[in-house]
């Protein structure tokens, strides 16, 4: 193979993926729109919503706590040596404390989130495509973007801030032991000491964002599996590349959300 | 009932429906013929606008489908019954909501007479006792008639049928025919059938057409079909006719 066939294949390559990333983000950006137009046009779905958050809430929260456990443990573990480096291990519960509750726990929780869910509902609704369920229900007379797309997005809006403060509260637990471990410190103390440094500045915005990123797990989710195409293998391309593009937009809107929380409220500085 | 003219549809380029055209009479019931992706599925889909067509109209009870808002269509869609080939249950329900799925969403009925259809429709394809199974328990048979049975609770006046007896072993094809055949007549609907076959066309059809290349290419009763001149159809039905010979033995 010669240098300019390598190259042109190369830029070939390079043109697809551009197209495919191109036409996802305009798919995204349209499936918003329609989602925006949708959302508050009757028939509400509640019962749907409910048992959306129910059962995606449920189906998460073994993993999220153990994640959030062990996140809160390490982090305690890793900071203790190098804030006694300093001299500062007294500062080690609130520097815990203000990095879970601004930062790790929200993002963590909503990569763990993605990870479970998107895939989930990219399989689902993936699955209903192939096998024609979504168009029996167009045929049946019920919008199936209200009933399957709507009901999964607004479900996991708002679940997963639930998910991110039962994080938090966990990685403090945690990271509580791994405290007890190396100082003589009370759990009531340590919890003194964490709600002493960790301000209300700290904890909304962190929290908020994840409405944010509750929306993208969703709707990534069901834009994949609701444009599924091409058998069980468009349903495992669905699951898989759900997952990846929402933790990308996770990662990538949080430092967007970060800047933007610096720039509106100083007082986190 | 149905009338279509001059339907059109294209998949890049693909030319699959080339000027259709024919009409359904009132509690007539219709097959549709034709050899794999001669547009057949999409002929359907189209008239249920499932799929846009590039051209052409169709009028259902009258209506333009494609003239039609999302509302309108949606109350014509509560007249129109459809059969998917893989009968499309939804997974995630049991067959009793499956079957209550269309009758809540779009009548507003007292849960007495939704629980009479479901035994009513449950009893017509002899499955009473799947009422609260899941469909992932039943046998692709058993799916297909679970589909039926949620396809005619509303009491629709056109149903539409893709495939109804794709995948089934002979017995079962031959059952479901009959069982087709039976409802159509006790419901009065009027019917569509798309299917490759020959002993299902036998049982239902009133009328059939044969599309190949995306055109009508005949019409007529199934035995003028079956003994038309034309080599394509000749081709067609002496392969269904030892496949119709082999699943009677």
């Amino acid at each position: 193979m010669n240098g300019s066939s390598v190259t042109d294949r190369l830029f070939g390559v390079t043109i697809q993926r551009l197209n495919d990333f191109f036409t996802m983000v305009g798919g995204l950006t349209s499936f918003t729109g329609r989602f925006l137009k949708e959302v508050f046009l009757p028939p509400y779905e509640i019962e749907e919503i409910r048992k959306h958050m129910i059962e995606l809430g449920m189906k998460t929260l073994p993993i999220v706590g153990v994640t959030g456990f062990i996140l809160g443990l390490v982090l305690a573990m890793q900071l203790n040596p190098v804030l006694k480096r300093f001299g500062a291990e007294a500062f080690l519960p609130g520097s815990v404390g203000i990095s879970i509750v601004r930062e790790l726990g929200p993002v963590i929780c909503a990569l763990i989130f993605a990870g479970r869910v998107s895939s989930g509902i990219g399989a689902e609704l993936g699955s209903m495509r192939v096998t024609e369920q979504i168009d029996a229900m167009e045929v049946s007379g019920v919008n199936p973007f209200r009933f399957l797309v709507v009901t999964r997005v607004f479900a996991t809006t708002f679940i997963l801030p639930i998910l991110t403060v039962y994080v938090i509260f966990i990685s403090l637990i945690g990271a509580y032991i791994a405290v007890v471990l190396v100082q003589n410190m009370t759990w009531a103390y340590y919890l003194d000491r964490v709600i002493f440094s960790v301000e209300f500045g700290d904890a909304i915005p962190g929290i908020s964002k994840t409405f944010v990123f509750g929306y993208i797990v969703g709707l990534v989710g069901a834009y994949k599996g609701y444009t599924a195409e091409n058998g069980t293998e468009g349903v495992g391309k669905a699951s898989t590349s759900a997952v990846v593009v929402s933790s990308l937009l996770i990662l990538i809107f949080d430092m967007v959300l970060v800047k933007l929380t610096l720039w509106i409220w100083p007082t986190v500085k | 009932m149905v009338e279509i003219k001059d339907l059109h549809k294209s998949f890049d380029g693909n030319v699959v429906l080339d000027g259709v055209s024919f009409k359904v009479e009132d509690a007539e019931n219709m097959v549709v013929f034709g050899r794999s992706g001669t547009g057949k599925s999409v002929l359907l889909k189209c008239m249920i606008r499932l799929m846009d067509s590039d051209s052409g109209d169709v009028f259902i009870q009258g209506k333009d489908v494609f003239k039609l808002n999302l509302k309108e269509l949606n109350e014509l869609r509560k007249d129109i019954g459809f059969l998917f080939q893989g009968a499309a249950l939804y997974d995630s329900m049991s067959v009793r909501e499956n079957l209550e799925f269309p009758l809540k969403r779009n009548f507003d009925l007292e849960q007495k007479e939704i629980d009479e259809r479901i035994h009513f429709v449950l009893e017509s394809v002899s499955l009473l006792e799947a009422i609260d199974k899941m469909p992932s328990e039943l046998s692709g048979g058993m799916r297909k008639r679970i589909g039926l049975a949620r396809s005619i609770i509303t009491k629709p006046k056109l149903m539409l049928y893709d495939e109804p007896t794709t995948g089934l072993d002979p017995i079962t094809s031959k059952e479901i025919s009959v069982l087709i055949n039976e409802l159509q007549h006790a419901l009065k609907m009027t019917s569509i059938v798309v299917t490759h076959d020959l002993l299902c066309a036998k049982i239902i059809a009133d009328r059939a057409i044969v599309l190949d290349d995306g055109k009508i290419v005949k019409e007529g009763s199934i035995n003028e079909l079956v003994n038309a001149d034309e080599p394509l159809l000749k081709n067609f039905f002496s392969d269904k006719i030892i496949e119709h010979n082999g699943s009677m033995k």
